[in-house]
């Protein structure tokens, strides 16, 4: 048998279709006499929605049906959120738009049409008449005694407010030889999955069946959801998630177009269409983000960090969607970092805003957490003038595992110090230290930038897989996991084919149809291996159980005489008497064996017991042009610990992506709303996402340290690099900005941002030496 | 995102587009589209009728002219056309360097020279590289008679030109950089939409003395449209190109910009310093290479 599948470099395989355009996405779906639906959408932040009137639209050539607010409610009360706290304000978010609009792209009327363009058409000519209110925009503001509020029937805009404590921090604060105050924005980003979201619902009136395609991460939850809020028996309703182009969060959410295009079908018996627009996508699908971040870091004169207080305001935009009013609480969850910091307190508060709402989006509240106290660690280097790697050492937490945090997470394992020692030896970091004070001297500000993040991952509660050999001993694996760019379909195949001896070629996995695979959860948090892998692995585990009952039938020995390798089960001592897992198979279903039911396959739950803690350190290098405040990425290293790792190529893939993600919150990307809400940022021509040019090559490597909280000891890799490029890249550009005496800018670091840091800062003088003979810069 | 409805036609010839535009009042020209479809997709045009010139052999391609000393460029050009011309890199490098930094590979592929002047996009590159060199512009109105605008004279104002609905801009005419003489483009880009913050082109002559005998100096991106800092350039003439000479011009340069544009993306003061960093950069450069 060849080297085992699991740790090995294999190429996707999910790849080739992808790649030459022969994959399968929602847009490719268009079931015989399908109609298409366009959304009205509110022009207006905050409005009084006095008038909806579909009689124009109706009339339009090609128009099949119209829906309003009122008559909506009728049939489907709301948008689901499925979190609930103690003390939630819990406003309803209607599925289309009655008396008011709290939102711009909050859907107010929906019409359906023979052609795509008819419909977009149509849309455009749905009456409506608004009376533009006052809009809150500013999180900060929203929380304001006097502040507009966005519901009404609440008192104040204040969604949540949670206080967590650990230890005295009062007296860690009186006690502290420094205190480091920094208040961080941790701005708004828009999801943008290169495929935007798309649903085809189809009702089958004979049969009662409802089979819906989505763009969905999470196709079981989607069934469940449409189910209970159509009225419908779960077995009644198919949801079928095919290639789907990236989600990063942004499509777990049940939204209104799913709930929509379901009730035309279901009244029209016509499929139904909806295919996002870009412009839709930026304005109607959930954000990520958006957080003000006070922090305190009280420290002793070495370094050590002796107690922290974090206030974090999270803006939650107009309505809470599928899992909003959670992610914030993993900010104050993580706060703490990889540090052992006994004194800590977080106080969480969650505001409505009139802007679209918030949601998961890759990290969903780690990488806010990790921003904050990888910024706050920087800023205690900076304050005592030490190296911020020793710092970092300084105050790792050592052990012994599990390790009861103050923020209340149990962590698994770590190893914080060996990932950010090789970090730093990969980036030659003390020759990289030489080299930025020798560049300096030239007028260079080149800056090093660390971050050793903590993650959080593996969310519950379960997962399924199932394992089928079939009678020519070809392996089928279903799971409950929905891949949409990381790949378990290589990956699962790869751990199976160890379990059951096989080439990973003989192995084929499914996913994503409700009525294929029986149960799940789906694909996000960095789940899928941990917990999905889990639940494929327990699963082999009880397929091998009975195959060796069929083998002991088969040899004539007891179970316990058998071995099973290289494919083989044979006779211990006796090694030429053997039978292959194929020659079992068969005989799983051709004769029956006592003690063993007909065929080969198993199915299997992972219950996860616990969350699970990947680290890192990763290591920023940029130089900045003091001139122009542009900041290039000019090296990047990464360091992670995922614990065991599946596949190399996958998993770095998923840090590359995941870096870039990070560096375009940093530099680039930011959501923004002028003060009536219109969102400035609504197209690809004023929203900056890094191109290739943007980035250096990454250079990636993993430690390696286990969970012990799953069979495969395998913790989570799809959000890490998100997490632990941010804080990284925006430290190195501070370092970069030391001789100026700048301490802080909040991100984006555009350009212009960073010069006018420059220009404000009183030690502007080193840039001012350089006078007009500058070095200059290519094109 | 999908436009309103419109009508489409697909001459052959140059003759058959200028009656077309002659006959639809409501009618707009397609070159490469990649103007004048995004903004018919986000519906903020929305024209009755396009007549698609894409296909009119007689407007592409890159000659030198007969007498040489110009060259002339067909307007349906696209940019990665001048990109790698080799014509262009040996005698008017600029305008193949200006072209290489617009957008990615897609957009050049597509987008013309013709389409990028007519739209006059107030962050377009290549209006400040036309303007350094003082390209001639060719219109063509639809009773055939030809026009030569100047590129000074082209450029009125925000998305708007000297041309006429009804005219057809045919070539764009550069002139054949001499001996002694560099030029230079230096874009600050926007991160979004990859077009120029602030874009900055120079053209320096140097006389046996190494003194300036010729500056021309286009800005683009800056303000409402492309202009000439021609202060800048009096600043620099008949010195040498030194350091300090070069930032004396390069702080004049601002000047000619007028009301500087501000957006989310760059203030006018930071678009303003811009000019002058970059002008900076450019003369040094063109003077380098002079
Ligand atoms: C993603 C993206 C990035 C871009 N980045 C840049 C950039 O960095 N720098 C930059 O300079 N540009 C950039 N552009 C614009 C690009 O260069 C366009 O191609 C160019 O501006 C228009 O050329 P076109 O051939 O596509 O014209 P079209 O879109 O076809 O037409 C534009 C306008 O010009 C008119 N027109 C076209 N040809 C003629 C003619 N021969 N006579 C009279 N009128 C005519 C049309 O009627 C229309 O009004 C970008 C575009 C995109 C989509």
């Amino acid at each position: 048998m060849a080297a085992p599948a699991v740790g090995s470099r294999i190429k996707r395989r999910e790849d080739p279709r992808l790649i030459t355009g022969t994959g399968n996405y929602v847009e490719d779906v268009t079931p015989a006499g399908t109609l298409y639906m366009a959304l009205a959408r509110s022009p207006h932040a905050h409005a009084r929605l006095r008038r909806v009137n579909v009689k124009d639209a109706l009339q339009h050539p090609g128009v099949v049906a119209a829906l309003t607010g009122p008559e909506v409610r009728q049939i489907v009360d709301s948008v689901p959120c499925v979190v609930d706290f103690p003390d939630l304000k819990k406003p309803k978010w209607p599925v289309l738009a009655v008396d008011r609009v709290r939102y711009v792209g909050e859907a107010v009327a929906a019409v359906v049409a023979t052609d795509r363009a008819m419909a977009v058409d149509a849309a455009s000519l749905v009456q409506t008449d608004y009376l533009p209110l006052t809009a809150v925009t500013d999180p900060e503001r929203a929380l304001r005694p006097r502040s507009t509020r966005v519901h009404a029937e609440f008192k104040d805009n204040q969604a949540w407010y949670s206080l967590t404590e650990a230890g005295d921090v009062d007296s860690a604060f009186r006690e502290a030889h420094v205190v480091v105050k920094q208040r961080l924005v941790n701005q708004r980003l828009i999801p943008l999955a290169m495929e935007t979201r798309g649903v085809v619902a189809q009702y089958h009136a004979a049969s009662g069946l409802l089979t819906v395609w989505s763009t969905s991460q999470n196709p079981h939850q989607l069934k469940s959801q449409l189910a209970a809020l159509l009225g419908l028996p779960e077995n009644q309703v198919r949801v079928i998630a095919p290639d789907v182009g990236g989600g990063f969060g942004s499509k777990i959410d049940v939204y209104c177009e799913e709930i929509l295009a379901c009730i035309f079908a279901l009244r029209l018996g016509r499929p139904v269409k909806w295919i996002e627009e870009r412009r839709e996508n930026f304005q109607g699908t959930i954000h990520g983000r958006d957080q003000v971040d006070y922090v305190e870091v009280a420290a002793q004169r070495d370094g050590v960090i002796t107690g922290l207080k974090v206030k974090v305001i999270a803006d939650v935009g107009a309505y809470w969607g599928f899992f909003s009013p959670a992610i914030a609480t993993s900010t104050i969850g993580l706060a703490t970092g990889c540090y052992a910091i006994p004194n800590f307190r977080g106080e969480l508060y969650e505001v409505f805003t009139n802007k679209t709402p918030v949601d998961a989006y890759r990290g969903a509240g780690r990488p806010e957490a990790a921003y904050i106290i990888e910024r706050a660690v920087d800023l205690v280097a900076l304050e005592l003038a030490l190296d911020p790697a020793e710092v970092r050492r300084k105050n790792f937490i050592g052990g012994p595992f599990p390790y009861a945090t103050a923020g209340g997470m149990s962590f698994d394992s770590g190893n914080y110090r060996a990932a950010l020692d090789k970090a730093l030896q990969s980036a030659g970091y003390q020759r990289r230290r030489s080299e930025q004070k020798r560049l300096r001297q030239r007028g260079r500000y080149q800056g090093i930038g660390l971050s050793s993040y903590i993650e959080l991952c593996a969310i519950g509660p379960w997962e399924m897989g199932a394992v089928r050999v079939d009678a020519a001993g070809k392996v089928t694996v279903l799971t409950g996991t929905s891949p949409h760019g990381q790949g378990e379909e290589t990956t699962f195949a790869q751990i199976v084919a160890d379990q059951l001896q096989v080439a990973v070629e003989e192995v084929a996995v499914q996913h994503g149809d409700t009525a294929v695979v029986p149960a799940g959860i789906g694909t996000y948090g960095s789940r899928t291996t941990a917990v999905g892998g889990s639940a494929v692995l327990n699963a082999c585990l009880l397929v091998k159980e009975k195959a060796f009952k069929i083998a002991s039938h088969l040899l004539q020995v007891p179970e316990d005489r058998l071995t099973f390798a290289q494919g083989t089960f044979a006779v211990k001592d006796a090694p030429d008497r053997a039978v292959t897992l194929a020659k079992v198979a068969a005989q799983a279903y051709t004769g029956s064996v006592p003690g063993a039911e007909m065929g080969l396959e198993a199915s299997a739950y992972f219950e996860a017991p616990n969350l699970v803690f990947p680290f890192g350190t990763h290591v920023a290098v940029v130089e900045v042009d003091p001139e122009t405040g542009e900041v290039k990425l000019v090296r990047y290293v990464a360091v992670d610990d995922a614990g065991n790792i599946i596949n190399p190529l996958t998993a770095e893939g998923q840090v590359h992506g995941g870096i870039a993600q990070g560096v375009g919150q940093a530099l680039m990307e930011a959501a923004v709303y002028d003060e009536s809400g219109q969102l400035v940022t609504g197209t690809l021509m004023d929203y900056a996402i890094p191109a290739a040019e943007d980035l250096p090559l990454f250079e990636t490597a993993f430690t390696v340290t286990p969970t012990p909280r799953n069979p495969l000891g395998a913790k989570g890799i799809g959000e890490a690099g998100t997490i632990g490029a941010t804080p990284a890249v925006v430290n190195a550009v501070m370092d970069a900005l030391a001789p100026f005496g700048i301490r802080h800018i909040d991100m984006p670091l555009s350009p212009e941002r960073v010069w006018r840091a420059i220009q404000e800062s009183a030690k502007a003088r080193p840039a001012r030496r350089r006078g007009p003979s500058a070095r200059r810069r290519g094109s | 995102m999908i436009p309103a409805a419109f009508e489409y036609e697909a001459p052959a010839t140059l003759m058959e587009a200028l009656a077309l535009l002659r006959r639809h009042r409501g009618a707009k020209l397609l070159a490469g589209g990649h103007s004048l479809l995004p903004m018919m997709k986000l519906r903020l045009a929305a024209p009755e009728r396009l007549i698609d010139i894409s296909r009119i052999k007689e407007l592409a391609g890159i000659r030198e002219s007969r007498g040489g000393g110009t060259i002339v460029i067909g307007a349906l050009t696209p940019h990665g056309t001048l990109e790698s011309s080799a014509l262009l890199q040996e005698k008017c490098p600029l305008l193949a360097e200006a072209a290489a930094v617009i957008g990615d590979p897609q957009v050049r592929n597509r987008g013309t020279i013709g389409g990028s002047l007519a739209h006059a996009d107030p962050a377009a590159d290549l209006p400040a590289a036309l303007l350094a060199l003082d390209a001639t512009l060719t219109a063509m109105g639809t009773s055939g008679a030809r026009r030569q605008v100047p590129a000074r004279r082209f450029f009125r104002g925000l998305l708007t030109t000297a041309l006429r609905p009804t005219e057809v801009l045919t070539e764009i005419t550069v002139p054949v950089l001499k001996r002694g003489t560099g030029s230079a483009y230096e874009k600050f880009a926007n991160k979004a939409s990859r077009f120029a913050v602030v874009g900055v082109a120079a053209v320096v002559a140097l006389d046996r003395r190494g003194r300036c005998s010729q500056v021309a100096i286009g800005i683009t991106g800056a303000g409402p449209k492309a202009v000439r800092a021609v202060r800048a350039e009096a600043a620099l003439l008949g010195r040498e190109p030194t350091a300090a000479n070069i930032a004396a011009a390069a702080a004049r340069a601002s000047a000619a910009v007028g009301d500087a544009l501000s957006d989310i993306h760059a203030s006018s003061e930071f678009r303003l310093h811009l000019t002058e960093v970059l002008t900076r950069r450019a003369l040094a450069r063109a003077a380098a290479r002079a």
